[in-house]
């Protein structure tokens, strides 16, 4: 059967909590090859590590079994549209599992599921490994490991591609090797095809995000203008055997696609230009050309890529023990200064009646906070929420900081009221690399 | 020549990892792309920010898109793990380069 000539690959999902809606207006309206649900930050995956430990069928995306229940009858209906996600974080056999047992519920037969396997090199890290950042060993982090990931590529998804499985899972892979796989099986691109495998990287790249090369991320009212926010459509790729593409979106959705939105988005979290390095390329994205093709249909062209690195790279996670976070809020005349001053009795007692050495902040919410270690200046407000935050190894040292903060209503100064105090873990994620030959992938199959 | 906020010539997108941010910053109009390669430079960033960013700072110019990228080592507070600030990712840090004023013809 003769290839088609344009793959069409939209994203469903840019992180792990993403909409729903545009997602299976994409599959409904698409007319899709494939739809890309990326779903892993590198905190995701600590905290998937973590709810695996404590029970060990879970540690997948939480929205999982909603997203296949709402997807997979309308990409069966739709033409076989092929899922590829890494929703499977740090479970992908339950992943895979629940995916089976969602699509037997729906009546789904004859549905095949891959689960692809090898991320997770937990067993591999001694205390002995160096990481890369910050610069030490495992063991010289000196908290609770929680587990390590590879960022496979490509290739460790390409075989379960090319057994036809409908609906493929992942825990870590590089974010643009969801989308560079499915355009390898299809154009048949080699794995040493350097310079296609960095424009295909490039399309990827730019999508990985979903809304964000839509529109998302990118309003600034009267200077950036978006229409139709709140309905933002989610991106469709239309790729062509050269690795360039058009990145467009569905008719009637809200957002833009231009050149200003995709040039954001082709330099989102990439530092040098020229080698972004992934485990399938070194993709070089410094000679995109971007032309805009009709309304909201950005052409894009120009990327290329040079030999993949060595190593790849490996997220090590640990406990970061707890993020206390308390609030109290003042208004009206001279709300900064009381609630300056509520902050440093904050910070006097958790010193002095507490002993607590934790690392802290006190952010003054609408007269200085975010940017206030940058900027020396800033404006009085009238309206004032004093935030406390401490991150500690000790519960006790968090509930302190709490008690300090609501003790402030009878205690601090005139006029506290609205305290809201929570506690919550909190992670650690470091990077290290691995010699390929340490780490095998394999897949798994599951047929309904 | 005036002086004016960045935000008016230019616009801007901040991402992350680990303890390290970048922030891309392009020129609407092509002819303001001097500007900023004059203007947003490491040094300029270092001396009005220099609490917050605290570590190297490397430009990467793209003349192609009328545009730069900027890549701040120790920029987050120790990234969104560790950082206590509300905006542990620094989403925000390109509004914060984007409110620099600078001369424009």
């Amino acid at each position: 059967m003769a290839k088609k000539d344009i793959y069409r690959i939209g994203t469903g999902a840019g992180f792990s909590s993403d909409r729903l809606d545009p997602a299976i207006d994409l599959v409904a309206r698409g007319n899709l090859d494939a739809i890309v649900f990326e779903c892993v930050g590198e905190r995701t995956l600590a905290f998937g590590h973590r709810d695996r430990q404590a029970n060990p069928d879970k540690g997948y995306n939480p929205m999982l079994e909603r997203r296949m229940r709402a997807i997979l009858p309308l990409c069966r209906e739709h033409g076989g549209t092929r899922v590829v996600t890494n929703m499977g974080v740090a479970n992908v056999e339950g992943a895979a599992e629940a995916t089976a047992a969602v699509a037997r519920d729906l009546g789904l037969s004859g549905l095949k599921i891959a689960a692809v396997l090898g991320d997770d090199v937990s067993e591999d890290i001694s205390a002995d490994d160096d990481l890369w950042e910050p610069g030490c060993t495992v063991g010289e982090v000196g908290r609770p490991f929680i587990g390590a990931n590879a960022y496979l590529g490509a290739d460790a998804i390409l075989p379960a591609l090319e057994a036809d499985a409908d609906v493929v899972i992942t825990g870590r892979v590089s974010d643009p090797s969801l989308f560079l796989a499915p355009l390898r099986q299809h154009f048949g691109w080699e794995e040493d095809a350097w310079p296609v495998l960095g424009a295909g990287t490039m399309v990827g790249h730019l999508m990985e995000c979903a809304a964000h090369v839509t529109g998302g991320y990118f309003a600034d009212p009267g200077l950036k203008d978006v229409n139709d926010l709140a309905n933002v459509g989610f991106p469709i790729a239309e790729v062509t055997a050269d690795g360039s593409a058009v990145i467009t979106k569905l008719d009637g959705t809200g957002g833009r696609v231009d050149e200003q939105v995709v040039k954001e988005q082709l330099l989102y979290e990439v530092h040098d230009p020229t080698r972004y390095l992934n485990p399938d390329v070194v993709a070089d994205f410094s000679g995109a050309d971007l032309k805009q093709d009709g309304k909201d249909r950005i052409q894009i062209s120009g990327g290329s890529g040079t030999e993949r690195p060595e190593k790849l790279k490996v997220t090590v996670a640990f406990d970061g023990g707890y993020l206390a976070e308390a609030e109290v809020s003042y208004a009206g005349a001279n709300a900064t200064a009381r609630a300056r001053l509520a902050g440093d009795v904050v910070e006097e007692r958790l010193a002095r009646i507490h002993g607590s050495n934790a690392p802290r902040r006190i952010d003054l919410i609408g007269a200085a906070s975010i940017h206030a270690s940058a900027l020396e200046d800033f404006d009085e407000s009238r309206d004032v929420r004093l935030r406390c935050a401490m991150r500690s190894q000790s519960r006790e040292d968090a509930e302190n900081l709490l008690w300090e903060v609501e003790s402030l209503l009878n205690c601090g100064p005139s006029g506290g009221g609205g305290y809201r105090g929570h506690i919550t873990p909190s992670v650690m994620t470091y990077s290290a690399f691995i010699e390929r030959d340490q780490v095998s992938s394999s897949v798994e199959f599951i047929e309904t | 020549m005036s002086r004016r906020p960045l935000r008016e010539i230019a616009h801007a997108r901040a991402g992350d990892k680990g303890n390290r941010s970048n922030v891309s910053v392009f020129a609407y109009e092509a002819e303001h792309y001097p500007v900023i390669l004059a203007e947003v430079t490491p040094a300029r960033l270092k001396q009005e920010f220099g609490n917050l960013l605290r570590g190297e700072i490397t430009r990467y110019e793209l003349p192609n898109l009328n545009g730069i990228n900027m890549v701040m080592d120790q920029a987050l507070e120790g990234g969104v793990n560790e950082s206590l600030n509300l905006d542990g990712h620094g989403k925000s840090w390109s509004s914060l380069i984007l409110s620099l004023e600078v001369e424009v013809p």
